[in-house]
């Protein structure tokens, strides 16, 4: 124990200091969209192995379902597709998360409040995996690591539903979850909101729905925010708490 | 090569004991299949590796008028998670099997349906069927109680059902009720096309994507006999050393959370973090998806990667190196890791423990050495191994294969700079029909098989995946006979994973 902590104080501070600065750049982001560019070929949506992309009279894609593996990008011949390099922003809708987005937001402002009323500003997370593949649930942890330390959002993890303010969702709610799922729900005390993480959660996309995969946390539960990526990385996923809570700061 | 013995149902145990008897091999995977479609029946096919890394595939047919045969796990005690397997998923029944219970299937699935045959549609729901809710321990007795745990647990974990029976904080049984995650992958590839069925590949289990993406693609190579160039090779082999790296040195930490050392969980949190984000600056990804494709790599490692990964490499080391001599002199954790959850070495051997697990109670298997892929050639690795079996065994061997691995990482870089950029993917056509084929990878967790068989017209008709988290059928073995508050660390240092298990 001694070693440890003399180890300790020889270690500088690790903790990121976003979102004052941006998290790091990576390049299996979700893809940027141009819509000068588009001519609705439709090669990308030929291509999406989970029909996120869908091209008709116009072009759409649906955040919550993809899964950044790139495959769009490499066959756009028009350039109007291109290598995302920061995480897609978590929303409060799903329709927030179809690019190019609509218009008017929805119900935020109003949820914002209602949020910042009943829950202050301080946050009690309950995790639930409701059938994922382990790769969000990892990304939950990190936030947690000394790095990201969600804690020093007031953010923290605790192991009762009965004490959380908010149940984080990861996974596409299997048939041997669901159970489970609602009964996890059910004993939190109001007032609560429910966060889907990662692409599983937000709608099912990365596993075909059927006998044993679902189609994400909203098709059981009232889903507040829905956090994209596959996985998220952990500042989207602190950021996704923090548009829950109302506290957001957009570090873009 | 492959040696392939067709038989008769009947004579399956007898010649696999045979096998396992006289040519010392040892059963790699089991598979079940539906074949009526081809004027065939259910096909069984148990494979072997002979100590030569050889496999042999003991192969039958059973007639789909009366699907039943003999359960090869009275004589081969491994094959005993796959025959019930089988009898869950295509309703195939192992006559004679000692444990007859549901394993995949969970309690409330109807009678009679079963997800793998061709008949079932498995893009619909299936209704609950009402059940009786049972104990599932046996410990019974005065004093005894049965102690249910999950599946949602109250850390940031994955779900899993645990029964302990015991008496005080002694436990005397663990019998633990899994797939909960179970998203049907295996059902959702037959027919699907090989980039579709790679993505889901890749997500059987996020924090071994890779070596599962990697298995896959040699299934498929292996099917098209077409194989990636050097370059895309040790490209491969570099970024499964890296995964092995993020995983074995979060898993350290992870223990130190089984025994409350915060202090332990923190240092080792950031190594491994720091291990995440060069993934991310060389390959793109935290966890490494998106990189491996059948036919080779989706990218390249340049110069300037090669050159952050060798800086980074030696920065890491040093530092895990200080961070592994604190833990050993912290007695107080040392101390609880001794002689705590034992597995048995004739236990692991029998009932088919892979990777550090068996390594840990003397097993010395590691597909590295005796499969060697990718850009591995025979003698590059050999397997580390101890034979105490418990928990500070399972420590020790990931501490050394982490130090291992930053050693062979830089022994690739340095042969990988002396490649010429080359053509990443090498097209790999359309597949052969009527053939199977298999991928092996030591993953972070042990040994991965992707066992991948094409119908008629070449498309995917079976696709099995045997992730080293089949291990858990040896974890109540080793929680037998311990305490109830030593479970989270024996249970951490086998650090198993329920996805890519349950799939
Ligand atoms: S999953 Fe996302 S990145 Fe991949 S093809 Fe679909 S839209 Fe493009
Ligand atoms: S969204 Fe992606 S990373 Fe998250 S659980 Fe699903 S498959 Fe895994």
């Amino acid at each position: 124990m001694l070693s440890l902590l003399r180890r300790r104080l020889r270690l500088a501070t690790v903790t990121s200091r976003w979102p004052d600065v941006p998290a790091p750049l990576i390049d299996r982001a979700q893809p940027v969209f141009d819509p000068a560019r588009c001519d609705l070929n439709g090669a990308c949506a030929r291509v999406c192995p989970v029909g996120a992309i869908v091209v008709d009279t116009r072009f759409a894609l649906d955040r919550a379902r993809c899964i950044s593996c790139s495959r769009c990008i490499e066959v756009c011949p028009t350039g109007a597709l291109a290598q995302g390099l920061t995480f897609a922003v978590p929303e409060r809708t799903r329709s927030d998360l179809v690019e190019p987005r609509a218009a008017v937001a929805t119900k935020g402002e109003e949820l914002a409040s209602r949020a910042r009323h009943v829950l202050g500003r301080s946050l009690q997370v309950r995790h639930l995996d409701a059938g994922s593949c382990n790769g969000c649930d990892w990304e939950i942890n990190a936030t947690t690591n000394a790095v990201h330390d969600i804690q020093r959002f007031g953010i923290d993890f605790v192991a009762s539903p009965r004490h959380a303010d908010v149940l984080l969702v990861t996974g596409t709610v299997t048939r041997n979850l669901e159970i489970a799922a609602r009964r996890t729900y059910d004993a939190m005390s109001a007032p609560r909101l429910v966060v889907a993480v990662g692409a599983c959660a937000a709608s099912g996309s990365p596993y075909p729905t059927g006998y044993a995969s679902g189609e994400g946390a909203a098709s059981i539960l009232p889903v507040d925010v829905f956090i994209p990526g596959c996985p998220p990385r952990p500042e989207a996923i602190i950021e996704g708490l923090l548009l829950a809570v109302g506290r957001i700061v957009r570090a873009r | 090569m492959i040696e392939t013995q067709n038989v008769a149902a009947d004579a399956l145990p007898e010649t696999c004991a045979a096998l396992v008897r006289d040519r010392h091999a040892r059963l790699v995977v089991m598979t079940g299949t539906d074949e009526r479609e081809r004027g065939r029946g259910y096909g069984l096919y148990y494979v072997f590796a002979l100590p030569s890394g050889d496999l042999v595939s003991i192969e039958a047919q059973v007639d789909p008028a009366r699907p039943e045969f003999p359960a090869v796990t009275r004589v081969v005690p491994a094959a005993h998670w796959y025959e019930r397997e089988v009898k869950d998923l295509l309703g195939v029944e192992p006559r004679g099997h000692p444990d007859p219970r549901r394993l995949v299937l969970h309690d409330d699935w109807p009678h009679g349906l079963h997800p793998l045959r061709k008949d079932f549609d498995g893009r619909r729901g299936v209704g609950r069927d009402p059940h009786p809710h049972e104990p599932l321990t046996g410990v019974r007795g005065d004093g005894v109680m049965e102690v249910p745990v999950g599946p949602i647990h109250a850390g940031i974990i994955e779900p899993g059902h645990f029964r302990f029976g015991g008496v005080g904080e002694l436990v005397f049984q663990l019998e633990a009720r899994l797939f909960y995650t179970h998203r049907g992958i295996e059902k959702a590839a037959e027919g699907a096309g090989v980039e579709r069925v790679l993505f889901l590949a890749e997500r059987v289990c996020g924090a071994c994507s890779l070596s599962n993406a990697v298995a896959y693609s040699q299934a498929i190579e292996n099917l098209t006999e077409r194989h990636p160039g050097l370059r895309a090779r040790i490209i491969r082999s570099v970024l499964l050393e890296l995964e092995r790296l993020y995983n074995h040195v979060g898993d350290v930490a992870n223990l130190c959370a089984g025994a409350a050392l915060q202090l332990g969980v923190y240092q080792g949190g950031v190594l491994k973090e720091r291990l995440q984000e060069l993934n991310a600056a060389v390959a793109g990804h935290r966890y490494l998806f998106s990189v491996a494709c059948p036919g080779g790599v989706r990218r390249d490692l340049d110069a300037a990667a090669q050159e952050r990964i060798r800086r980074e490499s030696v920065a890491i080391e040093s530092e895990f190196r200080g961070y592994v001599d604190a833990l050993l002199e912290t007695e107080s954790f040392m101390e609880r890791l001794v002689g705590t959850g034992v597995l048995d070495h004739d236990l692991a051997d029998e009932l088919g423990a892979v990777g550090v697990a068996a390594r840990s109670s003397g097993v010395a298997r590691d597909v590295r050495a005796s499969q060697p892929y990718a850009a591995l050639r025979p003698g590059m690795v050999s397997p580390v191994v101890r034979t105490e079996g418990d928990v500070r065994a399972r420590m020790l061997v990931r501490v050394e294969e982490t130090f291992a691995s930053f050693g062979l990482i830089r022994e690739l870089l340095h042969e990988l700079a002396e490649v010429p950029p080359a053509d990443l993917v090498t097209p790999i056509g359309p597949l052969p029909s009527d053939r199977w084929a298999m991928g092996m990878v030591e993953s972070p967790r042990g040994e991965n098989v992707h066992w991948v068989m094409t119908g008629a017209s070449g498309e995917i008709a079976r696709y099995r995946v045997r992730s080293a988290s089949y291990n858990w059928a040896l974890v109540p073995f080793a929680v037998a006979g311990n305490l109830l508050p030593d479970f989270p660390l024996i249970n951490k240092s086998f650090e198993l994973c329920y996805a890519c298990l349950d799939r």
